[in-house]
């Protein structure tokens, strides 16, 4: 339970994957302008990676690694996961027309993203059970939605503040992200000493 | 060659399985659009503004399916050529569009007013009219920060002389600047019409006098010199009744004999003034 706990907590801070492994980037800055944009954004990118390393958790252990295909990892898994992710579009469009109106612009997003298929490789080479792997999946979503929406705060104050000319736009953003991101370096070492 | 086949074979199978698997889910599940809604929202010019009323031309053209009674002439950038398309897609009777373009009820510019205060803060009309209603001293007046050019889908507002200006000529009558302004000075006017106030100042006319050369001081002059009795002074500010207001002499008894001239030709409030000062 403790391990799980550590995973969990280690996915959303330490490792976060916008913040600390730089993985994701595009939707980080691309859809943090709005805090509504945000959220619907990491929500589908929480539902998404469960779902990926559901799927593609077995796929790597009863399938490839038992036929010696292991290096067939990353194609396997891209086109696992652009399937799943059109897959759950149709059914959320048929059965859940609400969700879908809401979430709907950002599935196709995510299809290609590389934090979805960074979790399931990830997931993978640290050789986790499949418990172990869903729970990584989940702190790495919410890890996302963290960064997401903290972001999203750091650049609506940034509409009002009075940049420099030089700086306006994409400059301050990356500026602003850089900042945050060092804000989160401070977590490193703290999650393993919590339960020592 | 083995090995390439042990590679070849099992991705191919993967991706023969889910592409199968998609089209199987897409036909089982697929949702019925109605054929018309491509067609209608074609018709459409995509600005998205809103003047008719639904959210963006995606809104109007679901109403426009759905609901029967839908009037086809909501459309006013699209005008009449527009709403002869969609009429004819949906076989239903003709409806002549009424254009419109906006008109700013106010002429305080920099010659005219004075600031009460320097307002050093966010470049938005919004932001300022929070501090003491504004810079300038008319407490009703343009804030000409322009929140409504930054609205404007066709960029046909711009600043100038320290007041928005509207390019008649460029404007489609979407309405979006009329719900941007704060001081609500925006308005829609039927395209024919040729005379309006532009002030809004609901202050007595001595006090109006004080903040701006231009305000309407509510001397009732015009009300008198109407020949149609189209105007009418309510809470010290002059507003004309469309309805009534007809050809007097190329529309423009009220403006020759305004007191303030602060009303003006609909044109002149627009595109012409632009022409000039742009030389």
């Amino acid at each position: 339970m403790t391990k799980l706990i550590i995973i969990l907590l280690s996915a959303v801070f330490i490792n976060n994957y916008v913040l600390s492994r730089f993985l994701g980037i595009c939707p980080f800055l691309g859809v943090s302008k709005k805090l509504n944009a945000a959220t619907g954004m990491s929500l589908a990118v929480i539902f998404v990676m469960m779902l990926a390393t559901a799927a593609t958790w077995p796929i790597q252990m009863y399938l490839l690694n038992p036929n010696n295909l292991g290096y067939l990892q990353t194609i396997v898994f891209i086109l696992v996961i652009a399937a799943l992710v059109q897959l759950v579009e149709i059914v959320l469009k048929r059965y859940i027309p609400s969700l879908h109106k809401s979430l709907g612009v950002y599935l196709p997003l995510i299809t290609t993203n590389c934090a979805v298929l960074g979790v399931t490789i990830l997931n993978i080479d640290e050789g986790y059970t499949f418990v172990e792997a869903m729970v990584n999946s989940l702190g790495s979503g919410l890890g996302f939605f963290l960064a997401m929406v903290m972001f999203s705060g750091v650049r609506s104050k940034l509409e009002g503040a009075d940049i420099p000319k030089a700086f306006q736009g994409l400059p301050i953003t990356l500026v602003a992200a850089s900042i945050t991101s060092l804000s989160f370096m401070g977590f490193g070492g703290v999650i393993e000493n919590l339960f020592a | 060659m083995n090995e390439i086949l042990t590679a070849v074979i099992p991705v191919v199978i993967i991706g023969v399985i889910c592409g199968a698997m998609l089209v199987i889910a897409s036909k089982l599940m697929a949702v019925k659009e109605d054929e018309r809604l491509p067609k209608i929202r074609e018709c459409l010019p995509g600005a998205n503004c809103g003047a008719c009323g639904f959210a963006g031309c995606d809104g109007y053209a679901k109403a426009l399916c759905e609901n029967e009674g839908t009037a086809t002439n909501l459309c006013v950038p699209g005008g009449d050529n527009v709403s002869r398309q969609l009429s004819e897609l949906l076989g239903v009777e003709f409806a002549d569009v009424v254009e419109k373009v906006a008109v700013i009820h106010c002429a305080g510019d920099c010659e005219h007013t004075k600031d009460k205060v320097d307002y050093i803060g966010m470049n938005s009309c919004a932001a300022a009219k929070l501090v003491f209603g504004g810079k300038g001293s008319c407490a009703y007046g343009c804030l000409g920060l322009g929140d409504c050019a930054k609205a404007c889908p066709e960029g046909a507002i711009c600043l100038k002389n320290g007041i928005a200006h509207i390019d008649t000529r460029r404007c489609i009558g979407c309405g979006v600047c009329t719900r941007t302004c704060p001081n609500h000075l925006i308005s829609l006017v039927d395209d024919v019409e040729r005379v309006v106030v532009t002030c809004s100042n609901k202050d007595k006319g001595a006090v109006t006098r004080k903040v701006c050369s231009n305000g309407c001081i509510g001397c009732k002059k015009c009300e008198k010199v109407c020949p149609n009795g189209a105007i009418k002074v309510i809470d010290n500010l002059a507003v004309i009744d469309y309805s009534k207001c007809s050809d007097c002499e190329s529309f423009g008894i009220c403006a020759e004999n305004c007191t303030t001239g602060c009303i003006m030709h609909s044109d002149l409030t627009g595109a012409l003034k632009l022409a000039d000062s742009n030389g």
